[in-house]
């Protein structure tokens, strides 16, 4: 994976850059020892390292705006990050970048529960946005599976889903409005806590533009009422063919099932040898879950059941309470854990039609083989968001290139059927270089004339999202 | 008026074009004139529908009716309830997918179930150049790259020409019922809306007419889903707002659609010639809005967040609401009053620099709807 070389001319600066930002922010809030700034050489995909330039963290949103304008005058590229949790790299320096970190910035600024919604800092972590408002019997419906650990700048970012989003939408159908600073200073509102856009939904494409178009500081989140309870049905088969076709039948019976989860027998295999989950050994398992009162659930878990059942299941077990659908998920919820017990793994996030579900999982296997490296599938069936695990062995020399190959195939294979690269994870810089599968010259071009319009010189997370031939005209110019 | 019958004709139209287009689609919403505009109705079709994985794409000039027509025999809906806004506007043609994209067009539902926008989940459009330009695709989740798709919708033609749109479609209920609370003042209304809306029981209609269709105030819930849920949430509804008024259940179905299609399509406010203005604030803005700006002519939909105001011709809106949060466009209104006040609310200074660099990008000989948009 390539980077831009970095520009010596603001390395040779960083003294005098490094100075500038000291005089806007409080003395511990640049940090710009060498060995100290190695905290920030990578997010979640720890592949690639690159310690930056420095890493500043700013307290309010002014002290962002004073950051970002000295940056846009010194030209220094600046990459913003929330937690680091990314799994596609997007909060990966360059060594002649500052890190605009926004952890210590999580206050929860607003709540109104009569018009439904909080507004908060966005260094805030997903799940404790939940945490502020659920003892009122609210929640923020967004859910990525690092969401005790993940912020709400990044949710934003890279408009991050999760497992509850066949119901609920991902996070820019959640999100109302944010403060956000341009790469120049400007501090712009867009949105708030009435509904759409006045004009232009610019709103709409600051979300999931990756850092790329402005640095958010304050997030107007929907909050939703919590429902009045929860259960799963666990349903396994002998096919993956046909677990497809129950979750087809399951969708056009009218249910809208809050989760649909699918798990193949690799990586059912690897859960039950890690979690013992008590999961039947068959192709494929399916857990799906429901919403409501008591009798709601019942009636909802009868229908799945019931359509379950004209497919042969091998079995299907309704969890009648709260202890019996914490073994349903504990497989489930273990399963990257699990993997990772094997051996290192890569996790994918292309998005297929569901229809497509056979054909894919079967070309994943005959992939695997080709390759020698063994892949695992779990991913949310209801929307054809899948999570291939792909294992490798990071200790042996060319084994991480295979599985990035491999990967890519996978990838390429989604887009080929009607899919895309990325479904909740974003394009970071692990799946930059194939944007080209997925969209023509013309599309790209189009998305870059955005960010032309909210970055001119191209110095926010620049080495991202896009393949850096397309960008490269661009990122020199300023 | 002129049409074009392909994305590829179309393409050619617009890299040749060096005078101002101003688009259409069934011309329906009055956002344009017909005279003299360029419909994209001839670009019409179904291109695929798979029920099984809630997935719909249609070519743009595709009337809405036949959607709908089309997912109602697989027992699905378009989520968001499109309006119609024929009864408002007095204006004939027949609704497109295209405009309803364009202008994020959204009905009762939208405040659970997602604006147009929320459910749109790919768009191709012919840009400015003349260039056909995809975005988004046909899978419900999808982050690759800017989401343009989003940009596209409500963006009413000034970014570009929408020919094929994409969306997430969702299962028809069961059933459903409407809530009525009558005679509650504005204040009372939206806290009960409210109250409502902060259960777990999936309100998915929460109006409320001071004139209703009995003449008198009416407060609206909808409940949907299977018989038995709808049955129980009907119950929680009536305890949880018995101390604020007495619930009446309508549970024909012809009846229930009524109202919430007299709902969808403001046609408690349609008779007349006066203005029509459309405000969208947080609920508990509300009352205030229409207290200061329109105390006899207003609909509250989407729970109190989205007021619509009949009031005299050329009467500024904007200027009255004293500061509230939000925006205020034009729906039904004169030339003048349209070239006086813009159809849309303006943007703060930065916003709308953001806004005018998009537009230049995307169409850099100013061809579409040129004045509108700001």
């Amino acid at each position: 994976m390539q980077m831009p070389a970095p520009d010596q001319m603001v390395i040779g600066r960083k003294d005098r850059i490094v100075a500038r930002l000291q005089e806007v922010l409080p003395r511990d809030a640049v940090i710009h020892d060498v060995m100290e700034t190695r905290a920030y050489e990578c997010d979640a995909l720890t592949a690639y390292k690159c310690p930056p330039l420095c890493a500043v963290l700013p307290e309010t949103t002014e002290q962002v705006a004073a950051v970002l304008r000295i940056c846009h005058q010194e030209n220094v590229p600046v990459v913003p990050r929330g937690a680091g949790t990314s799994l596609a790299g997007g909060a990966l320096p360059t060594a002649d970048s500052v890190i605009l970190g926004v952890a210590r910035m999580n206050d929860v600024l607003e709540t109104d529960y009569d018009n439904r919604f909080v507004r908060v800092q966005t260094g805030r972590t997903n799940l404790s946005v939940t945490g502020a408002v659920e003892t009122d019997g609210f929640f923020y419906a967004p859910d990525p599976s690092s969401q005790l650990a993940c912020a709400i700048a990044g949710n934003i970012a890279m408009n991050s889903g999760g497992a509850h989003c066949l119901k609920y939408g991902v996070t820019t159908n959640n999100l109302l409005g944010v403060r956000m600073v341009l790469m120049d200073g400007t501090i712009v509102d867009l949105g708030g806590a009435h509904m759409d856009a006045g004009g232009i939904d610019l709103l709409g494409v600051v979300c999931g533009s990756e850092g790329q178009l402005g640095v958010v500081t304050e997030a107007t989140l929907r909050i939703l009422p919590k429902p009045e309870g929860a259960l799963p049905v666990l349903i396994g088969y002998d096919s993956n063919e046909v677990a497809g076709q129950c979750v087809s039948d399951i969708i056009q019976a009218g249910v809208l099932p809050v989760a649909i989860e699918f798990m193949d027998r690799p990586c059912i295999e690897a859960t039950e040898a890690f979690a013992k989950a008590g999961y039947p050994m068959c192709e494929a398992l399916l857990i799906v879950e429901v919403e409501g009162s008591p009798d709601e659930i019942a009636h909802q878990l009868d229908l799945i059941s019931e359509i379950a059942n004209r497919h042969n299941p091998v079995e299907i077990r309704q969890a009648a309470d709260a202890d019996q659908a914490a073994r349903i998920w504990l497989g489930r919820k273990s399963a990257f854990g699990a993997m990772g017990q094997i051996n290192d793994y890569m996790c994918l996030d292309g998005t297929i039609p569901v229809s497509q579900l056979p054909y894919v999982l079967r070309r994943i296997g005959e992939m695997s083989a080709e390759y020698g490296l063994g892949v695992g599938n779990v991913f949310h069936a209801g929307d054809g968001n899948m999570h291939p695990l792909i294992l490798f062995n990071a200790n042996k020399p060319g084994d991480l290139e295979k599985c990035e190959a491999f990967g890519a195939d996978i990838l390429r294979l989604c887009v080929e059927v009607g899919g895309c690269l990325t479904g909740e994870h974003g394009v970071g810089v692990e799946k930059r270089d194939l944007m080209t599968t997925q969209f023509d010259p013309e599309d790209i071009e189009a998305q870059l004339r955005v960010k032309d319009v909210f970055d001119p010189k191209w110095l926010l997370n620049p080495a991202k999202v896009f393949p850096l031939a397309a960008t490269q005209a661009r990122r020199t110019v300023g | 008026m002129m049409s074009v019958s392909s994305e590829a004709e179309l393409a050619e139209y617009v890299a040749a074009a060096d005078a101002p287009i101003r688009v259409i689609g069934g011309g329906t919403r009055g956002v344009v004139g017909t005279q003299g505009a360029l419909s994209v109705a001839g670009v019409s079709g179904v291109e695929l529908y798979e029920p099984g994985a809630l997935t719909l794409v249609v070519k743009a000039g595709t009337p809405v009716a036949e959607v709908e027509a089309l997912l109602a025999k697989s027992g699905q809906r378009l989520p968001f309830e499109p309006m119609d806004h024929r009864a408002l506007t007095g204006q004939g043609g027949t609704p497109t997918v295209g405009g309803m994209v364009a202008a994020n067009v959204s009905g009762p539902r939208r405040f659970q179930a997602g604006a147009c926008r929320d459910s749109l989940i790919g768009v191709r459009f012919v840009d400015g150049r003349g260039e056909v330009i995809r975005n988004g695709g046909r899978v419900m989740k999808n982050v690759t790259g800017y989401d343009l798709v989003k940009l596209m919708a409500g963006s009413f033609g000034t970014l570009g020409i929408l020919t094929e749109v994409a969306f997430k479609v969702l299962p028809m209920p069961e059933t459903g019922v409407t809530l009525i609370l009558r005679g509650l003042d504005d204040v009372t209304a939206v806290a009960a809306l409210s109250r409502a809306l902060g259960s777990p029981f999936e309100v998915n209609g929460a109006a409320h007419a001071p004139v209703g269709m009995g003449g008198a105030p009416e407060t609206l819930l909808r409940l949907e889903g299977f018989a038995g849920s709808v049955a129980y949430r009907t119950d929680k509804m009536r305890a949880l707002l018995a101390d604020i008024g007495a619930v009446e259940v309508v549970d024909d179905s012809a009846s229930h659609d009524a109202i919430w299609a007299w709902v969808r399509d403001v046609r408690g406010l349609s008779e007349g010639g006066d203005d029509i203005w459309r405000v969208s604030v947080k609920p508990s803005d509300g009352p205030a809005v229409v207290a200061a700006v329109a105390p006899d002519g207003a609909l509250y939909d989407w729970g109190g967040g989205l007021v619509w105001l009949r009031v005299a011709p050329g009467t500024d809106v904007r200027a009255r609401l004293g500061g509230v949060a939000g925006h205020a466009t034009i729906v039904r209104a004169g030339a003048e009053t349209r070239a006086q006040l813009g159809m849309f609310h303006p943007e703060p200074a930065p916003v709308a620099a953001l806004t005018r660099g998009v537009r230049q990008q995307f169409d850099p000989k100013g061809l579409f709807n040129p004045g509108l948009m700001g």
